[in-house]
């Protein structure tokens, strides 16, 4: 068997930190192979050291059997290894023919037209639709993917490394995107594609590779494999999630969304006239692939957001259930100020929810500091609270004025989530609450929401693991571009059919 | 007319100045280094410039003019890409902070440029390098004498001046249409992507800053070579310069080819009260003169504030300016 | 056939972020890279003028200490530079990049001598001191507001902006000393013959004024940025703009407050130049201490206490180099030189705090924390 890649026990650190162990790794020529883990199981990184991005702390790379040292893009280049981000790597100010024109080999004559002619033969060739000489910033995210493929396909890569493309495509792109990997194929090209969509990999792959905390586990057929086998090689064993769901009672009526639309600054509707209501009491799941809307719902009820005329948003605060406050054009101090019990837990913790450079004391202080009369902020209370935090939640840190940016990513969700619920919230909103986290973590998390919820409160869960809404969660509201594709029990409804709410958007008018 | 003309004629050789000062800080800019260090950098080009020259005409029994040129530009552009160089270093490999690191460039190059400069003087207020001065202010023969008001009006240079407009020109081309070019944008718009692409960053922000430096190092040549016709004095006159090669950057949009007319324009309005009062036939006193002084900058400030009204992608400074890039950092 | 296998090698040098390092090894790096520095500049001494280095060092030191006039001389300069580099500290922890303090100084200074000449025979001492303070704070206070507020509203590079502004006020400042002197060849002390606005001496110490407000300012300033809640929010938008927004900062207003503070020191700066230092104005009133203060904040990591250090190490190098400049009948360029070369070292030896470098092969002897 000729193999176009070989990795033999490479390991990568980043400082505390191992991202890979030891890990052994074929790629075949000719072959699809997916390269399936769970979020922060060290794909990625794998990935980045065969492109050049990171270069191994030890461990050996062959390609075509030769050992090589990869130590810049370049060099990958040169091998004829090309990736595509998750995050594109593209120069937004640059036409695509700019994109693709940029470092390239030294041999190649610099001609624009010439680049120009043969970008075309191979969007021609595969069908792309990309407009040559079209502004990056001008693009729309799958116009920026296929501009990627084509930079790659451009120099010749014989082997593609696709991280998680499909993240961002509706379905359809995605059939798109299958059928040119399907091609490259056809071209005796290898190609590698990062994900944890399980479906997907069937539908794509020849071969499985499983990573699992940044070590291998195994190699499979695909035609060997089904989705149960693939999970449990992926977390380790059979998931019986066992999330301990009580039945939601005294539920009150907390929140009440209607015809939110919200625009962003390019002037796309991201959020096209949702309607909800949360309960207390109850655990309200938000599903969706990711972008499409998710983020500005949440940011809309915390403040966070410009939102069109019509939306109303309106806050029932334990007490005052009869004058429910509207928080729309309020900002979240103002929010904080009409004594709204709001906690929000966003998606990105260290560039929003918490202060990198603080320690956890001065964290705790965050959406408070400015209460009371005194100039100087006061200290004692959150001092206090941070020990609190630390000890109920069991977070590592040397000390509780560590800054908090050099904690695990773990530890930092406990100190953002502890911060949330010590505030008592009525409607508590978590995005993404246990991405990147360890499941022994991601288990407390659950168990902090749970028991949230059987103290009354409101919770509002945006996730991503359907396994996890599906048994967390008491209703699902699901998004799709944007809009309100449909309000399910999370007790009845079923995986695919949460799946199907989530790609194919309902005929209008079939709104319940 | 005779007034505007005068006018034009001081206008441009005080344009030149900061056309090659702002062209090498466009080229460093383009790589995403944030270079404050541009007075310093002219200091050390145009002392490096005089120097080599007053020693060559001083120790050399037959001097002449050509290699006196070539010693003087050589030297210039070898000291201010030295300063690029030390920006470099601390910035790119050491990641330091580039406008601290700038700031300090340039409170050195002054003080060397200075220090030494007050030993070639040796007690004297000023001391000159006439052969280099007639050498770098020698007209093109023909152009300068048969073209009536043309030669009067665009002829009058040193050859600086126009090699000024050539650098301006290459430099255009250059950045758009060559290979070199486009990578050195990227780098500069987005380390990452262009790393990613296979290009060295490392090694393009670095030769970017130090060719950069030795071509702002020139327009200190030009002002004390020619402008200043070869004497050497100790005044903060090059400081305020290379702030104005500064600003006129931000004037151009990171364009070369505006950097001709804006370089143009800048010289007019530093000139504009010495001679707009003569052309209205009025009469302003002196301290009105010290405030016309603020237009360039004024003007600056201007374009810096229209062009952050208007957000037009093309026209915002490099994506990534003032950053330092670290591969590995996560 | 004994091809050799193509041997794998690491790279020879590998940087690695450091979790923190320990506060002696703080020290240790700082100390080292001063001496290096001073090393440096020995070498470039005895280069240029055959002197032995030690004891033109030796000189340089009796440039600050050898009679009491030259240390009240040199505590002068430091607190000048002192004031404004605490004024930078709240702009830079914003991550405000407020390189206009020489133009804020300026104004501060301009509106102080301004009141002086204009008002110096109508008000009595005391009001006339409060009123040229007023004047000063608002005047930088204004100077720092421009930049701010373009930055709040359209993200306008305040790098450059503030940048400009110092020409601008100095081309104010040379017009309006211009139309204060008349037809004289210079501008002199002002109110020469009343000293009516001239800060009075005690303790027979010129200077005794400049450098109190400047020691209370460094210590409100620490506890400022320490411990008061604008402080904190200062903090939290220097760390990110989106946290500050979902905490319910306003952004915009912050960073208008905080050049509004930073810009009125400076022009508390200017105060102290005119009023107590030089009783004059000119468009050398701030001599590049706005620039060389943006190094000091830097360096000191918007601590005031080590800024104060941190200053007096650049006050006495610039002494020092102005005595030697006169022992041997140089210049004083020297100092500017010698501060150069000592800034860049200090700069370099940052990353050695910040990063460890791993060389090939070492790294199995490497200690595990």
């Amino acid at each position: 068997m000729e193999y176009a890649i070989q990795l033999t026990n490479v390991t990568k650190t980043f400082g505390k930190v191992i991202a890979n162990k030891g890990v052994t790794l074929n790629v075949r020529k000719g072959e699809i192979l997916s390269l399936l883990g769970e979020n922060g199981s060290g794909k990625t990184t794998l990935m980045n050291m065969i492109a050049g991005i990171y270069f191994p702390d030890s461990g050996e790379i062959r390609v075509n059997g030769t050992p090589v040292e990869i130590r810049s893009p370049k060099d990958a280049y040169d091998l004829g290894i090309g990736m595509i981000h998750q995050h594109f790597k593209l120069i937004d100010v640059f036409s695509a023919v700019e994109n693709i024109a940029l470092g390239l080999e030294k041999k190649e004559k610099f001609d624009m037209k010439v680049i120009r002619a043969k970008a075309k033969a191979i969007c021609e060739k595969y069908h792309f639709d990309l407009d040559l000489d079209q502004k990056v910033y001008e693009m729309s995210v799958s116009q920026k993917q296929t501009l990627e493929i084509v930079k790659v396909l451009y120099r010749g890569a014989e082997i593609l490394i696709l991280d998680e493309p499909t993240a961002v495509l509706t379905p359809q792109e995605t059939e798109r995107l299958f059928a040119v990997i399907r091609n490259m194929k056809k071209d005796h090209k290898s190609v590698i594609i990062i994900t944890h969509k399980l479906h997907e990999v069937l539908a794509i792959s020849d071969r499985v590779a499983i990573l699992r905390k940044g070590e291998y586990v195994d190699t499979v057929e695909t035609k060997d494999a089904t989705e149960g086998s693939l999970t449990e090689m992926m977390v380790g064993k059979k998931v019986e999630l066992n999330i301990e769901r009580t039945q939601p009672k005294d539920t009150v009526k907390r929140l009440s969304v209607s015809n939110l639309t919200v625009y962003n600054r390019e002037g796309v509707k991201v959020l096209d006239d949702v309607s909800f209501d949360a309960y207390g009491g109850e655990i309200l799941g938000i599903a969706g692939i990711s972008g499409n809307g998710q983020k500005e719902l949440l940011e809309s009820i915390a403040g966070l957001q410009v939102t069109a005329e019509g939306s109303s948003i309106k806050f029932y605060e334990k007490g005052k259930e009869d004058k429910p406050l509207q928080l729309i054009g309020k900002t979240p101090k103002k929010i904080r100020d009409a004594g709204v019990h709001l906690a929000f837990v966003p998606e990105d913790r260290l560039g929003m929810g918490l202060v990198g450079s603080m320690g956890m004391t001065g964290n705790m202080l965050l959406k408070t500091y400015g209460a009371g009369r005194s100039f100087l902020t006061e200290m004692k209370g959150p001092k206090k609270m941070a020990e609190k935090v630390r000890e109920e939640l069991e977070v590592v840190t040397p000390s509780i004025n560590t800054p908090v940016s050099r904690l695990s990513g773990g530890n930092v969700q406990k100190v953002l989530v502890g911060r949330e619920i010590a505030e008592e919230p009525t409607v508590l909103m978590t995005a993404y609450a246990v991405r990147g986290l360890d499941i022994n973590t991601s288990y407390t998390i659950y168990n902090l929401l749970d028991e949230e919820k059987r103290h009354g409160v409101a919770v509002v869960y945006v996730g991503e693991d359907l396994d996890v809404l599906i048994d967390l969660c008491d209703r699902i509201l699901v998004l799709c571009d944007g809009k309100a594709n449909g309000m399910v029990d999370a007790r009845t409804i079923t995986k695919e059919e949460v799946g199907l709410l989530m790609t194919n958007l309902r005929k209008a008018g079939a709104q319940e | 007319m005779s007034t505007l003309i005068a006018w034009i004629i001081r206008a441009i050789p005080f344009g030149t100045i900061i056309m090659f000062g702002s062209m090498g800080e466009t080229i460093t800019e383009k790589s995403g280094n944030l270079n404050l260090g541009v007075p310093g950098i002219m200091y050390l080009g145009g002392f490096a410039g005089f120097a080599s020259s007053y020693y060559y005409e001083k120790l050399s029994s037959d001097p002449k003019g050509w290699i006196c040129v070539i010693i003087a530009l050589f030297a210039a552009i070898a000291a201010s890409a030295f300063g690029g160089l030390i920006f470099s270093f601390l910035t790119i490999t050491l990641r330091a902070n580039q406008n601290v690191t700038g700031l300090a460039l340039t409170t050195f190059g002054m003080g060397v440029a200075n220090f030494f400069g007050v030993f070639i003087l040796n007690g004297a207020s000023y001391t000159a390098a006439p052969l280099a001065y007639s050498a770098f202010s020698k007209k093109i023969p023909f152009l300068s004498s048969k073209l009536g008001i043309v030669s009067k009006v665009v002829f009058p240079y040193g050859f600086l001046a126009y090699a000024a407009i050539i650098v301006a020109i290459v430099l255009h081309y250059f950045l758009n249409k060559t290979r070199v070019g486009l990578n050195l944008r990227a780098v500069g718009e987005n380390p990452g992507t262009a790393d990613a692409a296979g290009i060295n960053v490392t090694k393009y922000k670095y030769l970017a800053t130090c060719v950069g430096a030795g071509l702002s190092g020139i327009g200190g040549l030009y002002y004390v070579l020619d402008y200043n016709q070869g004497i050497w004095a100790t005044t903060g006159q090059i400081e305020a310069l290379g702030w104005l090669a500064v600003a006129l950057v931000i004037f151009t949009t990171w364009k070369p080819l505006n950097g001709i007319w804006g370089a143009y324009l800048f010289g007019m309005l530093y000139w504009l009260y010495q001679f707009l009062p003569n052309m209205l036939g009025v009469k302003v006193a002196g301290y009105v003169t010290d405030l016309v002084q603020m237009v360039p900058y004024v003007v600056t400030i201007i374009v810096l504030v229209v062009v952050s009204f208007r957000k037009k992608k093309e026209n915002q400074p490099p994506e990534s300016l003032g950053l330092s890039y670290f591969r590995e950092e996560r | 056939m004994s091809s050799e296998t193509k041997k794998i090698k690491e790279p020879f040098v590998r940087i690695i972020k450091r979790d923190g390092a320990s506060i002696g090894n703080k020290v240790l790096i700082r100390a080292l890279a001063i001496v290096l520095a001073l090393v440096v500049d020995a070498i470039f001494i005895f280069a240029v003028t055959g002197l032995n280095p030690i004891s033109v060092y030796g000189v340089m030191f009796n440039g600050t200490f050898m009679t009491s006039i030259r240390f009240s001389w040199a505590l002068r300069d430091l607190v000048t530079l002192l004031c404004i580099g605490i004024a930078l500290a709240p702009a830079f922890k914003m991550k405000f990049w407020n390189i206009g303090a020489e133009g804020q100084v300026l104004a501060g200074g301009l509106a102080t001598a301004l009141v002086m000449v204009k008002c110096g025979q109508s008000l009595p001492t005391p009001a006339l001191l409060l009123v040229m303070f007023l004047a000063s704070i608002i005047a930088g206070g204004i100077w720092g507001l421009i930049p701010a507020v373009f930055k709040a509203y359209w993200n306008t590079n305040e790098t450059l902006f503030t940048l400009m502004m110092n020409y601008v006020a100095t081309s104010i400042v040379a017009c309006m000393t211009n139309i204060m002197r008349g037809k004289a060849s210079s501008l002199g002390k002002l109110n020469m013959s009343t000293q009516a606005g001239w800060f009075p001496q005690f303790f027979g110490q010129r200077y005794n004024i400049n450098i109190l407000v400047v020691f209370i300012l460094m210590i409100v300033m620490y506890f400022y940025l320490k411990y008061s809640k604008q402080g904190y929010e200062i903090t939290v938008v220097g760390e990110s703009e989106n946290t500050a927004r979902y905490a319910g900062i306003n952004v915009k207003w912050v960073t208008i407050r905080t050049m509004l503070i930073s810009g009125a020191i400076c022009g508390l700066a200017g105060f102290l130049v005119v009023a107590g230092r030089d009783q004059t104005i000119s468009t050398s009133s701030a001599g590049g201490q706005g620039f060389t203060a943006i190094i000091v904040a830097w360096l000191a990591k918007f601590n005031t206490f080590y800024m104060a250090l941190i200053s007096f190490l650049l006050v006495f190098l610039s002494r020092g180099a102005a005595e030697i400049a006169s022992a041997y009948s140089l210049n004083d360029y020297a100092a500017s030189i010698i501060e150069g070369v000592i800034l860049f070292f200090i700069l370099g030896s940052e990353f050695f705090i910040n990063y460890k470098m791993v060389f090939r092969g070492s790294k199995q002897k490497e200690v595990q924390e």
